[in-house]
């Protein structure tokens, strides 16, 4: 039964993330360089209805609390999430959309996740070196929310009833989804001018 | 045609908010190591090794958490792995019905823009590219599925330190590095 949903649930992620355009590198490089935000406004709206529709889900009972998996916060988070972030930046493409844009047909993508093998390999290797020192070290005890959400194993960072606190976090990234502009950098270019794909 | 962000924003947070419902948070760059780790198992069957409570591994990365990677090294059907590789098939029929011109699909038009249309440079960047993201990825333990859309969505602090870290350094190195377009 989970290789089944595993099919169906990774099939519907990697169809609706080359819909949404988070394949194709072009778009986001335009985010990172602030030139044209679609794509910002769509993650920014996908996090806001994921993270609403699972605390109402919990709070009604529809949603099982168990399955929520938080992970550790440590400082390797940080350095890791920057180090992630100017690859991603300069190649256009994160861990999934190479795999969802090699399938849709761009043959760079597939030297990206070549390489990807190879960075993921250079880790196994520095990892045990890399256990002990600071980059390990837990910020506010690892594996935690920012709210306490009832029924949780993980603690909260605040008393806030969690569930609301991810509810209304949940309508401020929505909200800013909308209000974002389309650009923050550069000219106007008039719409349509630069070919989509 | 791509999807007007808040009908792709609705319909990923949907995908999203299944995967919990159902199963468990969306997550894709462990199973960059799991692959590793199936192709070192191939070449040499010790690395994986089965035990009286599960499985370990002579790597201390596909060791580590009671060898949960090892386990999944020495299993490929299970949930996760499936997963990415699903991933495929839901991209590919996407995929097909976009038109992507033969020199899109080797050198993406905003690297053309700026570094020139040399197919050897942009595979090249396109390498080192993944080198860096998944070793930046495994070394903050997710990436921007697994940190960023599945852990703010749960309020995960690790989210939070991850999408700042990310952004912090991706908006500048695409702001220096993509002058044009």
């Amino acid at each position: 039964m989970t290789i089944f949903l595993a099919i169906v649930i990774g099939a519907g992620f990697g169809f609706v993330l080359d819909r949404t355009g988070a394949t194709n590198p072009n778009k986001i490089v335009k985010m990172l360089n602030l030139t044209n935000l679609h794509l910002a406004k769509t993650i920014l709206m996908a996090i806001g209805v994921g993270t609403v529709l699972m605390f109402a889900g919990q709070m009604t009972g529809f949603v099982d609390v168990g399955h929520m998996s938080v992970k550790s916060a440590y400082i390797g988070v940080f350095f890791g999430g920057a180090i992630m972030g100017f690859g991603w930046a300069f190649s256009g493409y994160c861990p999934g959309t190479s795999v969802t844009a090699a399938a849709s047909g761009r043959k760079d993508a597939l030297l990206f996740i070549a390489g990807g093998l190879l960075g993921a390999a250079a880790y196994m290797v520095v990892y045990g070196s890399l256990a002990g020192t600071f980059l390990m070290d837990e910020i506010m005890g690892g594996k935690v929310t920012l709210g306490t959400v009832p029924g949780a194993k993980y603690e909260g960072i605040t008393a806030l009833q969690g569930d609301l606190v991810g509810i209304a976090l949940g309508v401020v990234f929505i909200i800013v989804a909308f209000v974002l502009p389309n650009r923050l950098v550069g000219d106007d270019a008039p719409k349509g001018a630069v070919p989509a794909e | 045609m791509t999807l007007d962000w808040k009908l792709g924003g609705v319909a990923l947070g949907v995908v999203f908010f299944l995967a919990v419902l159902l199963v468990k948070p969306i997550g894709v760059s462990t199973q960059f190591v799991i692959l590793d780790g199936i192709i070192g198992d191939a070449v040499n069957a010790e690395l994986v090794v089965k035990t009286e409570e599960g499985y370990t591994s002579s790597n201390a990365y596909l060791a580590k958490s009671g060898g949960k990677y090892a386990k999944a090294v020495a299993n490929p059907l299970n949930y996760s792995f499936v997963f990415v590789i699903a991933m495929t098939i839901g991209a590919a029929v996407s995929g097909v019905a976009r038109s992507k011109s033969p020199e899109e699909r080797k050198v993406p038009a905003v690297w053309a823009a700026n570094f020139g249309d040399s197919v050897a440079k942009r595979y090249a960047g396109a390498f080192i590219g993944g080198f860096i993201v998944i070793f930046g990825a495994r070394l903050a333990g997710g990436c921007s599925s697994g940190h960023m859309m599945s852990g703010m969505m749960q309020t995960s602090l690790s989210g939070y330190i991850f999408t700042i870290g990310t952004f912090g350094a991706a908006i500048p190195t695409a702001m220096l590095m993509f002058r044009k377009g």
